[in-house]
């Protein structure tokens, strides 16, 4: 399974089947999907498009590592979604209503993001470790009691501006200066999505941390046998997940907006899971598809001047998830086989379909 | 069963006189009555009114079929999370057929577009062996992703709005009389208890729409397949011990598809639920809300047990109506029902001799009253989500007693073992 093809070719079929099966949609419903595909990659050049995909894509890629964390051990952590924004919103709140030194601001406020997202994760992980409630339920009802909980907290603790109504500007000493990179701005703190992946990395393969979390997802019993402490495992990939979701926000809002309104970008949480699915919860495969998530976002905007149902893109994602992880499954097996029957051509037994007669 | 088998003679000595039925009637009486009270107690006659009554069931029959999906697929040992994603395609397709030729064609395309869907998560988790949950995410994206796409090209034409569809024709509703004006009378009468049990009565009567009916049948009929006939055993066997059902000659890939359809079947049905009763004009983009998961916590709820379920989804469908109507001050008031339910726990885990159970209970039910008595109205933004927040509470109460079938969510490989 280690070897580069059987990396590398589940995603590209997947990529491709998904593509061919989005042109078939587009050719029933009457559009030409050449000129979507021409319009999708000629946009990369124009205006602040290089810029605004390393944005959307250095939140993609906190959200992805965020539920990275929970797959390497059969977490679902379905509830990023809620992680994310509600961090976010008490981040804001927080950085709104503190005057501080700059730099030391900045720190407080993603030190808040990351806290409040450990903590609303933290209630999924305590009725699952203490209660048996499966994670996924949890951190579903978690995400829309979420929406609530922030329509409220902006209700109290914000203030109109124009008909949008927003928490309180955050003071120009807790902002992180961008980039300028083509017609745009890449937000400074798109650079902790890269600390982040850094930081991951070593995790999974430097640590006995990382070590523990990878032996409890691929066989829980081996772990406990091992010495692992199943309990304790989950509570910190969950909060530790949490806390990733709950920064995934603060680039947008440090950056650019220095305030969170309830129009907040939202639907980060799924596109996070697959995400972390088609790159395979590797770091460097989590940054792939996070590119090509915020590409396949941006280039939605400019399919609609085209007059293509920018919904395709949806659609296109969708099909990209469902066919990649069927795609890992199909080589999986075929790798297997072949492994049978090298072995069995090694060791000389005739009982191996298609197998050597010698 | 060797769960049960091995818990039953340390937990309760020889003592199994009541049978199931009979204890979830009695609970259900506790409930009323707690129920009752507090309206009688707070001067809230909406707690008991049959409209409330009436609202529960309109939103609680969407959730019934999302959680008896979820029962069907999970019997054959298939976890669906993609219920959300069925019941959003069923949606899409009960506007667009009922828009057409009516209401029963809108029902009978629902059931069809959930039952792709339904294949769709088959091919996926019983052919290829994806993680069950894994496909179900996808469905989910891919469901909302197809309707947003297809009501975009055909709604939009008609509706000048690419998230809604046109106004679609709705079943006709029917009221048993003259069953219903006599319990309205005695709703009207505002007696303590009676007219409680009237209003409680009479929203379940009036306003009955086909598709009602048939979600209310579709339980018995549920229970009888599963548990009462040679189908729904080997079906049920694919989720206790697929092995050993193929070993007995069972087709186990062909139960699971069949159950997966059908589950994706109930789900769409459970979307056209939503848009052929009376309530909602048509197809709204998101306007499943979730429900395919509340479902599926009921589902939880119910112990995988048609029963249960349906007890589940009358919690959730009465939460969610109840905060349709000034939520602020009902569900506040819900928190004093709640603990003079959790007051009934305490005194039967008392009678049983279960101290710290009813330890339990009783600081429960010291929290809920402190949360009525110092407050006077919860905020509104937070009221809307109670259903939700609902289900986080009982899945946490109860989530420790159930037991899904044995090879839930296992992948199976023919002659694998």
């Amino acid at each position: 399974m280690n070897t580069w093809r059987a990396r590398l070719l589940p995603p590209a079929l997947a990529i491709a089947f998904s593509v061919v099966l989005c042109s078939l949609v587009l050719v029933v419903s009457g559009a030409n999907p050449a000129q979507a595909l021409a319009e999708m990659v000629l946009q990369v050049g124009r205006g602040s498009t290089v810029a605004d995909i390393l944005n959307t894509a250095g939140a993609y890629y906190l959200v992805a590592i965020a539920a990275a964390i929970g797959f390497q051990m059969n977490l679902l952590n379905i509830g990023i979604e809620g992680q994310f924004r509600l961090g976010a919103c008490a981040a804001a709140i927080v950085g709104g209503s503190l005057s501080l030194p700059s730099g030391l601001h900045a720190l407080v406020v993603v030190l808040t993001g990351a806290l409040v997202g450990a903590a609303w994760s933290g209630i999924a992980a305590l009725l699952k470790v203490y209660r048996g409630v499966s994670e996924v339920i949890s951190t579903i009802m978690l995400n829309t009691l979420s929406i609530g909980l922030i329509a409220y907290l902006v209700r109290v603790f914000g203030e109109f501006r124009g008909n949008t109504q927003g928490t309180a500007l955050i003071p120009e000493t807790g902002w992180v200066p961008g980039i300028p990179l083509g017609g745009g701005t890449v937000f400074g703190l798109v650079l902790l999505a890269v600390a982040v992946g850094v930081g991951y990395a070593a995790m999974m393969d430097r640590t006995r941390y990382g070590f523990e979390l990878r032996a409890s997802g691929l066989s829980p019993t081996a772990a406990l046998a091992g010495g692992v402490n199943s309990r304790r495992m989950v509570l910190t990939a969950m909060l530790l997940s949490g806390a990733i979701a709950g920064l995934a926000g603060l680039p947008e809002i440090l950056g650019r907006d220095h305030t969170f309104t309830i129009n907040f970008s939202s639907g980060y949480g799924f596109a996070g899971l697959a995400i972390a699915l088609l790159g395979r919860n590797h770091p460097l495969g989590v940054a792939f598809g996070a590119l090509l998530w915020s590409f396949l976002d941006k280039s939605s905007l400019t399919l609609d001047n085209i007059g293509v149902p920018k919904e395709i893109v949806t659609i296109l994602q969708g099909a990209i998830v469902l066919s990649v992880v069927i795609a890992y499954e199909l080589v999986r097996r075929r790798e297997l086989a072949a492994e049978q029957r090298r072995v069995g051509r090694a060791l000389g037994t005739a009982a191996v379909p298609g197998g050597a007669k010698a | 069963m060797t769960a049960t088998a091995m818990h039953e003679p340390v937990v309760e000595p020889a003592r199994r006189a009541m049978p199931g039925w009979a204890r979830a009637a009695l609970w259900v009486a506790v409930a009323v009555v707690a129920v009752s009270l507090t309206s009688y107690q707070t001067g809230l006659p909406e707690l008991t009114a049959s409209g409330t009554v009436q609202a529960a069931v309109r939103l609680g029959v969407p959730i019934l079929l999302a959680g008896l999906g979820g029962l069907w697929a999970e019997r054959a040992g298939v976890i669906n999370i993609g219920l959300e994603g069925m019941m959003i395609l069923g949606t899409w397709g009960g506007a667009w057929a009922g828009y057409q030729w009516g209401p029963l064609a809108g029902l009978i395309a629902a059931a069809v577009f959930g039952a792709l869907g339904g294949l769709l998560h088959a091919v996926a988790t019983v052919t290829f062996g994806v993680n069950h949950i894994v496909s179900g995410v996808a469905i989910n994206l891919l469901g909302a992703g197809t309707a947003k796409y297809l009501s975009t090209l055909v709604f939009e034409p008609i509706s000048k709005n690419p998230r809604e569809s046109p106004p679609v024709p709705k079943f006709d509703t029917y009221s048993v009389q003259p069953l219903g004006d006599w319990l309205q009378q005695l709703e009207d009468a505002q007696r303590v208890g009676i007219s409680d049990v009237a209003g409680i009565l009479g929203g379940l009567v009036t306003g009955l729409s086909p598709l009602t009916v048939l979600a209310f049948l579709l339980v018995p009929v549920s229970y009888l397949v599963l548990w009462r006939s040679a189908f729904g055993l080997r079906l049920r066997s694919c989720g206790e011990n697929p092995v050993a059902a193929e070993s007995l000659g069972v087709n186990v890939y062909r139960y699971k598809y069949l159950a997966v359809i059908a589950s994706g079947a109930l789900a769409g049905i459970g979307g056209a639920a939503l848009i052929l009763n009376p309530g909602q004009a048509g197809y709204l983009e998101n306007q499943t809300n979730n429900r395919g998961y509340i479902g599926l916590a009921a589902m939880l709820f119910g112990n995988w047990r048609p029963g249960g379920v349906l007890g589940g989804a009358a919690l959730f469908g009465y939460s969610d109506g109840l905060q349709l109507r000034s939520g602020e001050i009902t569900v506040h008031a819900l928190f004093y029902a709640a603990a003079l339910f959790l007051l009934a726990v305490v005194a039967v885990q008392i009678w049983r001799r279960k101290w710290f159970f009813a330890g339990m209970a009783a600081v429960f039910a010291a929290a809920m009253y402190s949360v009525y008595w110092f407050t006077d109205e919860l905020p509104e933004e937070l009221t809307a989500y109670t259903p939700h927040l609902v289900t986080l509470v009982v899945l946490a109460a109860a989530s420790q007693r159930l037991r899904p079938p044995a090879a839930n969510g296992l992948q199976f490989r023919r002659g694998a073992d």
